[in-house]
């Protein structure tokens, strides 16, 4: 780690540190952790996470005059009452693609922009989706388990995989990750069908208007949508029960997509067949009783994450700091509409 | 069993075959078996004494169909073997005696396929490793759990580009991988690269997908020099035979960095993989159960049902190996 940037008393950061502009973490996610020198070197980076301060204590102490702001997703809120706090921020980027932690209509009304990492994490978010979806159907993981433990040859217990091709896979939200996943899992054979906000034209499959539909007509059903206020809780008991016992459920989305105390006690109710989650409600929080199902693959948040895509994200990310201290274009702006 | 058993045609069982075990009721209303893991006597002496007349087997991928177990079986005129391969069974010696050999074909190719592509999947993606990170209380902690690397873009080499190898590619293609193989044969209609030697091919890949069959030019195909031309980014998938590799040396360039991980379905003792595999984070572990799927034991069980009964009928067999 690099070392300590000293605390700047208002109005005199500028001399004290050089030219570096202020960029203000709130709490580290991962890419600010891997790439934390690079960052370091060209930002006064003002590490709320790190002061004994209680945090509007800090924020008023030291982010008068913060321009912008890097933040993770899965724990920071950028709400009105945040931003009330940074009077000088005019720009907030977030180390993902998701923005749901985000007030974007309180951004955009006091001229905010707000930038994402675009489309690198969604090809390796597609991958990581049918891997689960091979590992849940075929017992990958738990088969290497029991081989570990010595296992085999495995008992007449073990159960028998169950072919990828032919099943009916519903994908929740045909968007970048779900377009890429459809015609991954087309080249096995799969038949895909979708329900989204709309109905995309150009899109060779079934559309089902709820997700309910999508999940009666379906053997998996994917979870590739966004978090929002109309997609929290999504996937409740009745979806589970149109899936049916037979039926696997994939969540490579976002965990308050699910309603994880129901999943979780119709998979140990055996209410469906299985499941394969990278993201969890209360994240880091998983409930324990997964831990002894074996019909159940547990991911920790790394379905976007390869060190490829990772790389490009923190080129972006800095592209777009970089950008906008140039007062340059952004690279990657976004609209109240996304 | 009914009062017409006897009529029922009588077909010696060697392994036994897991699709025998699973559909042990269905099989057992439609012929008459010989099942000699139920005596007590060893195999020779049970097919010398039992088996004299019999004249179609079932065996099983793993059991070792030998001309010493052959000579035991005077009447056998075919054998029906439940896997793809036929590794197992001296084919030299059933040609000699006239002895049909029927098998699964290219019956489970896609479901190999799959799994080629899920272990693959699962090495560069850490799915498993993950799985047992967070099962086992471990996450979130320090150190995070590490970043996967990506498949899109990797640098494919199949070697044996027969059915299986070709579902494998049809698959990875769509993940934006690239293709390039090494086989026996080019293959004239095919628009991936072929490479006229292994370790060529492993130069040129990051990731080596083993389909080939196991014969004396296969065996230990992938030795230490295949591996470090692979290199240390290097993933080799096997889903044929284990003595493909050679193991000892796999685990030697693991453990030493100098290939980056695996994904195995089979190994050259099985059931015993090198136990220092087991320790190993970047290595994903399968029984050989590369077709067990309910869907292909299924139709496994139609086959072997259908290749008796055209036998027992005097018509062709459904999928009787190709003459080579």
């Amino acid at each position: 780690m690099g070392q300590e940037i000293n605390p700047q008393t208002n109005g005199f950061h500028h001399h004290l540190n050089g030219d570096r502009p202020d960029l203000l973490v709130l709490r580290p996610g991962l890419l600010f952790k891997v790439f934390e020198q690079e960052f370091l070197a060209k930002f006064n980076v003002l590490k709320a996470f790190e002061s004994p301060l209680p945090l509007d204590k800090y924020l008023r102490d030291h982010a008068q005059s913060a321009r912008a702001i890097l933040c993770e997703a899965i724990v920071t809120r950028i709400t009105a009452d945040l931003l009330l706090q940074l009077p000088a921020l005019q720009l907030v980027v977030a180390d993902g693609t998701g923005v749901n932690h985000i007030d974007l209509a309180e951004c955009h009304r006091r001229g905010i922009s707000v930038t994402n990492t675009g489309d690198v994490f969604s090809e390796d978010t597609a991958d990581y989706g049918v891997g689960l979806l091979i590992d849940v159907l075929r017992r990958i993981s738990r088969a290497d388990a029991f081989v570990r433990r010595g296992s085999w040859p495995l008992t007449p217990e073990f159960p028998v995989g169950r072919k990828v091709g032919g099943k009916r896979v519903g994908i929740v939200g045909l968007g970048n990750i779900g377009t890429k996943l459809a015609k991954r899992v087309e080249a096995f054979g799969c038949k895909v069908s979708y329900n989204s906000r709309t109905k995309k034209q150009s899109a060779p499959y079934d559309f089902y208007p709820t997700v309910v539909d999508l999940a009666s007509q379906s053997d998996i059903l994917i979870i590739c949508c966004s978090l929002t206020d109309k997609t929290r809780h999504i996937i409740n008991a009745e979806v589970l029960n149109a899936l049916g016992k037979n039926g696997i459920l994939i969540n490579i989305g976002r965990g308050p997509i699910v309603d994880e105390e129901t999943l979780v006690k119709y998979l140990v109710d055996a209410k469906i067949a299985g499941a394969a989650m990278d993201v969890y409600e209360n994240e880091p929080r998983v409930p324990s009783e997964l831990f002894g199902l074996d019909n159940v693959v547990l991911s920790p948040h790394r379905g976007a994450f390869t060190e490829e895509a990772f790389f490009d994200a923190f080129k972006i990310v800095m592209g777009n700091l970089d950008a906008f201290f140039a007062n340059k274009s952004l690279l990657t702006p976004l609209t109240t509409n996304e | 069993m009914g009062s017409g058993d006897e009529q029922l045609p009588e077909i010696v069982v060697l392994g036994p075959p897991v699709v025998f075990a699973l559909y042990d009721q269905q099989f057992s209303s439609r012929f008459r078996f010989l099942r000699p893991w139920e005596s007590e006597e060893p195999l020779p002496q049970f097919l010398a004494s039992r088996a004299r007349s019999t004249q179609a087997a079932i065996c099983s991928g793993d059991f070792s169909l030998s001309a010493a177990v052959l000579a035991n079986l005077p009447s056998l005129r075919l054998v029906v073997t439940s896997s793809a391969g036929l590794n197992h069974i001296d084919l030299t010696e059933c040609r000699r005696r006239g002895i049909a050999v029927a098998y699964a074909g290219n019956f489970f190719s896609p479901d190999v396929a799959d799994l080629a592509v899920g272990l693959l999947i699962d090495v560069l993606r850490k799915v498993s490793a993950g799985n047992r990170f967070v099962k086992n209380g471990l996450w979130p902690n320090k150190p995070d759990f590490p970043l996967g690397f990506k498949l899109g873009g990797k640098r494919v080499g199949i070697v044996g580009l027969g059915s299986i190898g070709f579902e494998v590619a049809k698959r990875l293609k769509a993940f934006g991988c690239g293709i390039s193989y090494y086989s026996r044969k080019k293959k004239p209609f095919v628009s991936y690269t072929s490479y006229s030697t292994i370790h060529e091919l492993a130069s040129n890949c990051n990731v080596l997908v083993l389909c080939c069959s196991l014969t004396e030019q296969t065996h230990h195909l992938v030795n230490r020099e295949v591996m470090l031309a692979l290199g240390k980014d290097g993933v080799i998938v096997n889903i044929a035979r284990g003595a493909v590799i050679d193991e000892k040396e796999l685990v030697a360039c693991l453990l030493r960095g100098e290939i980056a991980g695996a994904g195995l379905d089979v190994f050259e003792h099985e059931p015993r993989p090198s136990p220092e595999l087991y320790q190993l984070n970047n290595v994903v572990l399968s029984p050989h159960n590369a077709v067990l799927t309910e869907e292909s034991m299924e139709g496994l069980y139609q086959l072997i049902c259908g290749n008796l009964d055209a036998f027992f009928t005097g018509k062709p067999l459904l999928s009787q190996i190709p003459d080579e």
